[in-house]
């Protein structure tokens, strides 16, 4: 039993994916913003709110999420190296778009060793710090339902969107000159499939289906949690990004950096969202490149852009700076 | 496993000890967190690491390796202390109440009739006392000092928790905190399930430790009953099949038995399986032996399997030893005993003991044959790989034969899970290049030989000119055309004993069942246990259909499950000697005044009244063993026994090495190593990122785990000065590897009679080929001894040292 | 990062050497056209299913390969994922059955009969006729060789012992059966399979 298409949303990914030619119901119509004035959708249909859950109580640590995201997405990661930990890769990677993050913890307020496992991946946040980064018009967009997806014909490999992300998901691909990241598989939710991690994950530590029903579905997991005695038990979505659609329910929610580094409080830098008009990629090149070096090296590697468009662009970008030359009415931001 | 995969969803308690559910076995595992996410049911984690299973738990205990035993005891002892005991279970559906011979008895860590030259006990004593009749003498008020249930008392009595402490490392208040835990699981109306795996077969005791489960188990009543059972979480995706089968050297398909010398014909061999019941009105269903064994015999050799010739009983091979298991196998090869050898799918060279000894076993073959889809070390054991397998292939005379096979996904027939569940599966794709089917190769193999044999005459060919071939195409037979064998068949109408005018299934149909198997030559059948899973229903083995109106996930129509398509074991004892279920809410049988019904086909005959008919129908007794009689080589109860090498010794006998009966072959008795020279406790184990020695070979599996290493507490880093990712040696008396240091917090020392115990951890995935960085696995290091009961190697405790590595000896 | 620059301060640290050389390649002032938003194309459409079982461990869940023909028409696996309607698994697998697709089309897969000959130190092809033939005629001569036929005591044994037979743990039970029949009839006591290890 497959999803009907016409439905607004999938719920969960209980049925088997469809194999006959099925219209993809996600597109242009749909996206709500897009990255520095990218074409958005006149009236975009009002898809329900999806979001993934991740419940860490629940999580077993298998990295069946990790393989089933390389499966569908085609990626190849590289064979590494044990540096004497658990995690492998070692770090996200444009190969690598989700990542087991394992934190041993000796817990001082019951003296038990606990080992806090994190599927570490892109929180499609609401208010998304990548795309409010992004020069580059239409390579991020956010659809109604709230997948924040990469158009990698738009993509420039400038390496904002890593500057902008206030959970440091996005990885420049050095031989694609693009950058990658979880699609919260936007292919699959179009014909009606969850993602391809919730799928495969043998605990249904991942879920996936309508924000609503998955806040739900924590509640039932938090009051599960203080029963056995994590008082602090709640739902991560945090809500200085507007929330996300990407949630973890928390053992220990009052501290969620605990688990190897969630952002206790995340925000878009106060940078990437105060620059407005013209001058943001500038600005925003300044921080790229202080944050991440990386994004130097695809400015001047990448080949997509020939020296013309180059210069043209250059000179379109100077005469626009020109014509907004004066210092505006905020003095600082 | 006794229940299901789906039936953990009904329990209240999982103990997860001697195995890793999370990281073995995934996706059966969510039925834990089912259970813990619907019902309320809470996780106890026992095991020298803390695993990825305890990540997830409400409870764990580190315990040091091999010593399950002594922490299980006592927690038989705390239940009976505390009155934790389900009573009415323990009083009608165990031998608590059967008396045993005044001779038996258990002093110095060992039980009477020890004889230290056999390396053997004398078990005549370790028996019930029969009356005149023929029958077991009982007690069943238990107050007889001689019942089981007195006896188990006086044997666990030295068990206490701080015994437990002393002997495993435990801390008291954590073992007594999991005792409190187990306890609530002796009401009638919460079970506890037991999930294990290797972790415990894999001691020189390792059927011990399961009986010792089994036992407390049984004492909670919660052997038969929905969300409880005794689950061994098999290996690999099929050995449940290959067992079932009787792919062992003593087995004969269905767990019968290949007979031994001392049974060189047929009356003989019958003499000894007559299994007479030992209390009136019981079932004791073996007492069908014959009716299997004659159909075995009739399914391999047809027409040439007569009354007159007892049924070809000539043809079956005779042992004069227990078994020519793998172990003993090399040993023989290592000694030049062995000229040929096959592994199909098998890559000993990594997967057995002592890989030294192994390497030298191989180079003494002939011809060594190799089936597999893959590459495996064993084909390539005289290729040199440097450090990883420094060999001279110029000193290796043996020829070596790699044939390509097909894999899962282009063969087509049935896998049996953990559950015995029988699933069909189909080919989806050609096998690559000139890759073939196993079946296509054994037929050609067969009948290459048969071809020989009729041409050239040699050594007696009969059980091969004769063996049935009743293929359309002699050179592929098809999986249907096996699967029906396995079935059975009517040679001749067979009819109903009661009325022999009715003919139940006319000749030359399939069987419903194993129920229609006679022993007059009138059927054939080729595994008994699996008589029904494809019959003139069809192939019940496809079956999709996944309802389950029972809601405790039954699902009786997908699939096909032995024995009779019955999904739970023994679940004639999930309800009361009235027949009413222990718990209302999870109700799977009952008894409606004259028949059995319910959800699962009752294990049982369906008419077996409740009180008369007890539920253990495949014992004599009719009831279930807390004291196994004369059944295991190494004692009726479970008692403590150190590893073979140990850092401790025996607290109940200090000149006691190891298991007393084990089987040990001189040769490897040498290479056994002491605490003083080698003072850590290694256990090797399987991470959840990899399968065995095959998903090396598979790129985004080595992605996920790419290299080698051990596990060591901080402490002994510490210690020893090694670092977080640095390379160390580790060396046993038997070999070395090299490898990645991952310092945990996640294994801790354990002080064990007084002494501080370090843990080594190492995961076995790595090798010279495939895909993932060349490695080593802990069979470079471990010994090369068995279980005493069926030989499964000594993996999960023994002794090694360990150092920062200098040099490069990684490549 | 001092989010109290000035715009101005900002463009200057910015700067020329950004801004000058490479401004064009941050692609804003519609130097391109952005392409309209859309996902990747639903990678299973016009696949065939097969309804499979993983062969690691023991949970034996359902998997559902999709498969597609080669260029040769030879078919091919393509993806393969968790069955939904198993009730085992319900469409989830672990790390190793997600990414079961790696295995079946591994590097190392084996694809012709290869010989090893005594002494050497690589594998030659060798033709299936030609292996298969050596493999029956080494069974026959030894079998002949050593098999005993009687023991000591002169009670009928049947027992071949110089040579054994592993059989493998994810083979099905048909293959299973088949090579009981052929190991057992040839009287072969050293049989032994995955059980342990």
């Amino acid at each position: 039993m497959t999803m009907a298409p016409d439905l607004d949303s999938p719920r969960t990914a209980v049925a088997n994916p469809p194999v006959q030619p099925m219209e993809s119901n996600l597109g242009q119509g749909d996206v709500v913003r897009s990255s520095a004035g990218g074409p958005v959708a006149e009236n975009p249909r009002d898809l329900t709110d999806v979001a993934k859950l991740i419940d860490v109580s629940k999580c077993i640590g298998c990295k069946a999420c990790q393989t089933a995201c390389v499966e569908w997405n085609d990626t190849h990661p590289e064979i590494g190296i044990n540096v004497g930990i658990y995690e492998n890769p070692l770090d996200l990677t444009p190969e690598m778009y989700t990542l087991m993050r394992f934190t041993e913890y000796d817990n001082p307020d019951t003296g038990d060793f606990e080992w806090l496992i994190r599927k570490d991946g892109c929180m499609h946040c609401v208010d998304p710090g990548c795309l409010k980064a992004c020069p580059a018009p239409g390579a991020i967009v956010q659809y109604s339902n709230g997948i924040v997806d990469f158009i990698s014909e738009n993509c420039i490999g400038c390496g904002y969107c890593i500057s902008g992300c206030p959970f440091d998901i996005p990885r420049l691909s050095p031989t694609q000159h693009v950058v990658k990241k979880c699609t919260l598989c936007s292919d699959r939710v179009a014909v009606g499939q969850g993602p391809a991690c919730a799928k495969a994950c043998p605990t249904q530590a991942i879920t996936f289906g309508t924000k609503d029903d998955m806040t739900a579905l924590a509640a039932e997991r938090i009051e599960d949690l203080k029963s056995r005695g994590y008082d602090n038990a709640g739902l991560y979505d945090p809500q200085g990004v507007g929330g996300t659609h990407v949630m973890y329910v928390l053992h220990h929610a009052d501290k969620p950096s605990l688990y190897s580094g969630l952002p206790d409080d995340p925000k878009i830098s106060d940078v990437v969202e105060g620059w407005k008009g013209p001058t943001k990629p500038v600005g925003i090149a300044a921080v790229g490149l202080a944050a991440v070096g990386a994004a130097a090296m695809a400015l001047f590697t990448r080949s997509r852009v020939t020296p013309q468009d180059e210069a043209e662009a250059t000179e379109l970008v100077q005469e626009e700076m020109r014509g907004s030359g004066q210092p505006d009415d905020r003095g600082t931001v | 496993m006794t229940n299901s995969w789906t039936d953990i969803k009904n329990t209240d308690l999982v103990i997860v000890m001697g195995g890793n559910a999370a990281e073995a076995h995934p996706c059966g595992f969510k039925w834990v967190t089912e259970a813990k996410h619907h019902r309320g049911a809470k996780l106890i984690v026992v095991d020298p690491r803390f695993t990825r299973t305890a990540s997830v738990s409400d409870y764990y205990a580190p315990i040091r390796p091999g010593t399950d035993i002594t922490f299980l005891m006592g927690m038989i002892r705390w239940m009976i202390e505390n009155d934790k005991v389900q009573w009415s279970y323990v009083k009608a559906f165990t031998n608590a109440s059967f008396l045993v011979k005044e001779e038996f008895g258990w002093s110095d860590g060992l039980f009477t009739g020890y004889d230290e030259e056999k390396r053997d006990y004398d078990r005549s004593s370790w028996e019930y006392q029969l009356g005149e009749d023929g029958f077991a003498l009982t007690d069943p008020t238990l107050q007889h000092p001689r019942c089981v249930w007195n006896l188990l008392k006086a044997h666990v009595d030295a068990y206490t928790p701080e015994m437990v402490e002393r002997v495993c490392g435990t801390p008291k208040e954590r073992f007594l905190k999991i005792a409190e835990m187990i306890g609530e699981c002796s009401s009638p109306t919460k079970t506890m399930t037991s999930m294990y795996a290797l972790g415990w077969t894999q001691h020189s005791k390792g059927s011990q430790n399961i009986r010792g489960m089994a036992m407390l188990q049984l004492i909670l009543g919660n052997i038969g009953v929905p969300g409880g059972g005794m689950n061994a979480l098999r290996g690999h995706s099929n050995i449940q099949g290959l067992t079932d089968i009787g792919l062992m050297s003593n087995l004969i398909p269905g767990y019968l038995n290949i007979p031994t010398e001392k049974e060189p014909d047929w009356e003989t061999y019958m003499k000894s399986r007559q299994f007479k019941p030992l209390l009136p009105g019981q079932t004791s269903y073996w007492q069908n032996y014959s009716k299997f064994m004659v159909s075995f015999q009739k399914s391999m050799w047809g027409d040439a399997a007569t009354a007159e010739n007892d049924w070809a009983y000539h043809y079956l091979p005779k042992l004069d030893v227990p078994a020519y298991d793998m172990l003993r196998m090399f040993e023989l090869m290592d000694q030049g005993k062995v000229n040929l050898y096959f592994c199909q799918g098998f890559n000993p060279l990594l997967a057995l003991s002592n890989r030294g000894k192994n390497t030298s076993a191989l180079s003494k073959l002939k011809l060594l044959v190799v089936m597999d889809p893959l590459q495996t070390e064993t084909a390539r054991f005289w290729e040199n790989h440097g450090a990883f397998n420094d060999v001279d292939p110029s000193a290796i005379q043996t020829e070596v034969i790699e044939l390509p096979t097909s894999c899962f996904a282009e063969d087509e027939g049935a896998l049996v899970n953990s559950g015995r569940w029988l699933q069909w599966h189909w080919a989806a794709a050609e096998p690559p290049g000139q890759a073939k089917h196993d079946t296509w190769i054994m037929a050609q193999i067969f009948l290459r030989v048969r071809e020989l044999y009729a041409a050239e005459g040699g050594a007696f060919p009969d059980p091969i000119l004769n063996l049935t071939w009743p293929y359309a195409d002699p050179s592929t037979p098809m999986p249907d055309e096996l699967a029906r064998e396995m079935n059975g068949t009517a040679l001749a109408d067979v009819t109903d004993p009661a009325d022999p005018t009715k003919v139940l299934t006319a000749a030359g149909k399939q069987v419903k069942s194993f129920a229609e198997l006679r022993d007059d030559g009138s059927t054939a059948c080729g595994c008994w246990i699996y008589s029904g899973c494809f019959n003139e229903d069809g192939n019940n083995m496809a079956r999709r259909d996944n309802s389950d109106p029972s809601g405790l996930g039954v699902h009786s129509n997908w699939a096909w499950s032995w024995p009779l398509n019955r999904r739970t074991l023994y679940n004639r004892a999930s309800a009361d000697l009235d027949g009413k279920p222990w718990d209302p809410e999870r109700a799977l049988l009952s008894w409606n005044g004259e028949r059995w019904e319910g959800f699962d086909v009752p294990d049982i005959a369906p008419t077996a009244k409740p009180g008369e008919v007890m539920p253990f129908i495949m014992n004599p007794e009719g009831v279930s063993r807390l004291f196994s009689r004369g059944m295991m080589r190494d004692g009726p109860f479970p008692t403590h026994m150190e590893p073979f090498e140990s850092p401790v010794q025996n607290v109940f006998n200090d000149r006691m090495r190891g298991n007393p009966v084990a089987r040990m072959f001189e040769s490897d008795a040498a290479t056994l190593g002491t605490s003083d020279e080698f003072p850590f406790v290694a256990t090797s184990y399987r991470l959840t990122e990899h399968f065995h020695y095959w998903t090396k070979h598979n790129k985004v599996n080595a992605a996920m785990q790419p290299e080698f290493f051990v596990e060591i507490s901080e402490e002994l880093a510490a210690e020893k000065g090694i670092q977080r990712g640095g390379k160390v040696r580790v060396w046993s008396k038997r070999g070395e590897v090299w490898a990645k240091a991952l310092v945990t917090k996640r294994i801790k020392p354990l002080t064990c009679d007084g002494k501080t115990v370090h843990v080594v951890g190492i995961p076995l995935h790595w090798g010279f080929v495939g895909a993932a960085k060349k490695g080593w696995g802990p069979n470079s290091l471990t010994p090369a001894v068995g279980d005493a009961n069926i030989e499964t190697p000594e993996f999960k405790a023994f002794l090694v040292n360990i150092e920062p590595a200098t040099g490069e000896a990684l490549a | 990062m001092n989010i109290d620059l000035s715009r101005r301060g900002f463009l200057k640290l910015a700067g020329a050497g950004v801004a000058a050389t490479s401004l064009g390649a941050m692609g804003f002032g519609g130097a391109e056209a952005a392409e309209l938003a859309h996902v990747r194309a639903f990678k299973l459409t016009q696949t065939t299913e097969t309804r499979n079982t993983c062969p690691y461990c023991s949970v034996a869940c359902g998997v559902i390969i999709y498969g597609r023909a080669d260029e040769a028409g030879k078919r091919r696996v393509v993806h393969i994922e968790g069955d939904a309607d198993h009730p085992v698994n319900r469409g989830t697998l672990c790390p190793k059955g997600s990414a079961l697709k790696d295995f079946v089309n591994a590097e190392t897969r084996l694809t012709e009969p290869m010989i090893r000959r005594a002494g050497s130190d690589r594998f030659e092809p060798i033709s299936w006729d030609e292996a298969l033939d050596k493999i029956a005629r080494a069974l026959k001569d030894d079998r002949d060789a050593n098999l005993l036929a009687a023991n000591e005591a002169g009670v009928p044994v049947n027992r071949w012992s110089t040579a054994g037979f592993l059989a493998a743990s994810a083979t099905t039970n048909e293959t299973a059966w088949l090579t009981y029949k052929v190991v057992r009839s040839m009287g072969i006591v050293g049989f032994d399979n995955q059980a342990r290890v």
